[in-house]
């Protein structure tokens, strides 16, 4: 394309800001509407036509979709987690430990693990809160891997064994909706939370601390609400997987669910909470039909994490939605 | 027991070095450390074992590999991304899963992977039988110490590195090429990470999650010590070596990665640039 540019246009319905509409006509409507509910009732159907096995499989992703919006959400907030474990292990652990010696039933034992779970995390990290960058990415790696220890070294709870007999869900459809409903509230809601006056506080953590430290806004305050916001998200993932598998142990502070939703999220597209939740609905099928390459297959996450980071750093939401909003055409160079 | 604390002291402060070598000139943070240590454990025994090389002749060229190999994994991958955090951890991280995984995945698991000691034998001081091979940790902790010195003092690269690390841009205008020194740094630090692994893995044996302890143990030396800061790698190693081997004999084994955590634990929270970590500004760890 000699003598060509590519130009650019913001179809006339985005155009006023990122987020004001100026709704004209059904089609207008139908044009925000398609993909926001597409994606939901798409999913949510096909999850119940599916044969049992892959019902299993859609379970398990969206508990990663779930791990790695709430990835997403702590790195908008500032906060580079490499370890998304430490609060799904920790959900786990207090989901395990309800049911089996306090013989809570089920529909107690996730909601209180949710937020049990949510606050221990933030009470572990708050004394590193005011890292940032690397420094707190270290910790976060090196935390799920002493705790995994602690419970080897201690034996506490089953020790290595782990706990196992736990109370199962009623049927697979029960699990099923509840889990996709988590999910899409988990999206949807850190969505609108991202996009309020209160979670703009959030983002500007991220884009500059000293700036939103210099406006008066205490930023260690707001970076714990937000670990305990992301914390709640993964330990519900936790607690919800102890219930699903009926067993909690040392595998869940295992490295797959600190990069899973890593892996995810750079393959979709940092910074949009939509982009991990397509990247783990492409990772972790994909993953099932890698699973008789073993542990082959922490070696093609990591494939996929370096890739998509040096190669495509903007993954695929972010173009996805260029193409979706943007038109574009060649115009002759003058 | 002193002179088991002297040892995993070194031990440490040898696993930490090459990190702390990356990171404080290029501002890299390497978490591909480890899974270089275990590859670089790796090479040397399939070149004594599988090509037959003579000891020296593997160690010295197993050290070169790897950094060269470090050195062009600089070049033609992180350079891309230089300056962007969250990318650079990831790419990094993600290059190590790769390694040690399909380490695991080929198979390089099991008791018989060690590398022979330099010299075989034990002597005794103050009353307890020690290898050889302990007593060369020692010795050649504080050579490799002191040549990085000498080297980062009064070579024209080794001078460069302070500059880069010290400010970038004026080293720029000064005709210090700021990719090529990084590329280097990462160079050596690979290099010095295979040393530490030549050196240390005759002690026990090559394990594919050796690669995730020698990376956790080697970050949490640099947090105390503060990162980009020689001397401050060499006290934490001795705080945390003596920490841990006196965890080791009075509590339990299990206890020993605990302690390293501790100690990272207390030291962000009463003075968050580690013990000496003059270099780097507070402002931007915190």
């Amino acid at each position: 394309m000699e003598g060509y540019r590519k130009e650019r246009i913001a179809r006339g319905v985005k155009a006023r800001s990122d987020d004001i509409y100026a709704v004209m006509s059904y089609r207008e409507m139908w044009y925000l509407l398609f993909p926001r509910l597409v994606p939901v009732v798409g999913f949510t159907v096909v999850a119940f036509l599916l044969p049992e096995y892959w019902q299993k499989v859609v379970v398990t992703t969206c508990i990663f979709a779930m791990l790695a919006v709430s990835w997403d959400f702590l790195s908008s907030c500032g906060l580079l987690s490499l370890g998304q474990a430490l609060f799904f292990g920790l959900g786990s652990y207090t989901a395990g430990i309800l049911n089996h010696y306090f013989h809570l039933p089920i529909y107690v034992t996730i909601p209180a693990a949710t937020l049990i779970g949510g606050f221990f995390s933030t009470l572990i990290l708050l004394p590193v809160i005011r890292l940032r960058g690397i420094y707190f990415a270290m910790v976060t790696l090196i935390l799920p891997v002493m705790l995994g220890r602690v419970i080897e070294a201690t034996r506490v709870f089953g020790g290595t064994e782990g706990i196992t007999g736990l109370s199962p869900f009623p049927n697979i459809w029960v699990q099923l909706a509840f889990v996709i409903a988590g999910m899409w509230v988990a999206l949807f809601g850190l969505r609108r939370f991202i996009g309020s006056d209160y979670g703009l506080i959030f983002v500007s953590i991220r884009d500059n601390d000293r700036a939103t430290m210099a406006s008066g806004i205490n930023i260690y305050a707001f970076k714990a609400q937000a670990l305990f916001i992301g914390g709640c998200i993964g330990a519900f993932c936790g607690a919800f997987m102890t219930h699903s598998y009926m067993f909690t142990g040392m595998p869940v502070f295992a490295m797959e669910y600190s990069i899973l939703p890593i892996a995810a999220a750079a393959m979709g597209g940092i910074g949009t909470l939509a982009g991990p939740l397509l990247g783990a609905c492409i990772l972790v099928p994909l993953s099932e039909f890698l699973r008789e390459f073993g542990s082959l297959r922490i070696v093609f996450y990591g494939l996929i994490l370096v890739v998509c980071v040096v190669a495509l750093p903007e993954g695929i939401f972010h173009y996805l939605s260029r193409k979706y909003n943007e038109m574009e055409r060649w115009v002759r160079l003058e | 027991m002193l002179i088991y604390g002297l040892v995993n002291s070194a031990v440490l402060a040898l696993m930490a070095l090459g990190f702390n070598l990356t990171f404080g000139i290029s501002g890299v943070a390497n978490f591909t450390y480890g899974a270089i240590y275990v590859v670089a454990g790796f090479l040397a025994w399939s070149l004594i074992n599988k090509f037959h090389l003579p000891y020296v002749v593997s160690a010295a060229l197993t050290i070169v590999i790897i950094g060269v190999a470090g050195a062009y994994l600089y070049r033609f991958i992180l350079k891309r991304i230089r300056g962007l955090v969250i990318s650079e951890v990831i790419a990094t991280f993600g290059i190590a899963l790769i390694l040690l995984e399909l380490l695991r995945w080929a198979g390089f698991i099991g008791f018989n992977y060690s590398l022979p000691v330099f010299i075989d034998g034990s002597v005794e001081i103050l009353g307890t039988y020690v290898d050889i091979q302990r007593l060369l940790v020692i010795l050649l902790g504080i050579a490799c110490i002191s040549v990085l010195y000498l080297f980062t003092h009064h070579t024209k690269i080794g001078l460069a590195f302070r500059g880069i690390a010290q400010e970038e841009h004026t080293s720029l205008s000064l005709g210090i090429n700021p990719d090529r020194i990084a590329a280097l740094s990462m160079g050596f630090g690979s290099a010095l990470g295979a040393f530490a692994a030549i050196v240390i893995l005759p002690l026990g044996t090559i394990t594919v999650d050796g690669g995730y302890d020698v990376l956790i143990n080697a970050l949490s030396v640099c947090i105390v010590g503060g990162l980009g800061s020689t001397f401050g790698v060499i006290i934490a190693a001795f705080i945390i070596g003596y920490a841990q081997t006196l965890t080791s004999m009075y509590i339990s084994e299990h206890w020993v990665m605990i302690v390293s955590l501790l100690a990272i634990l207390v030291i962000l929270a009463v003075r968050p640039s580690g013990l000496l970590g003059h270099q780097k500004e507070l402002e931007e760890r915190v």
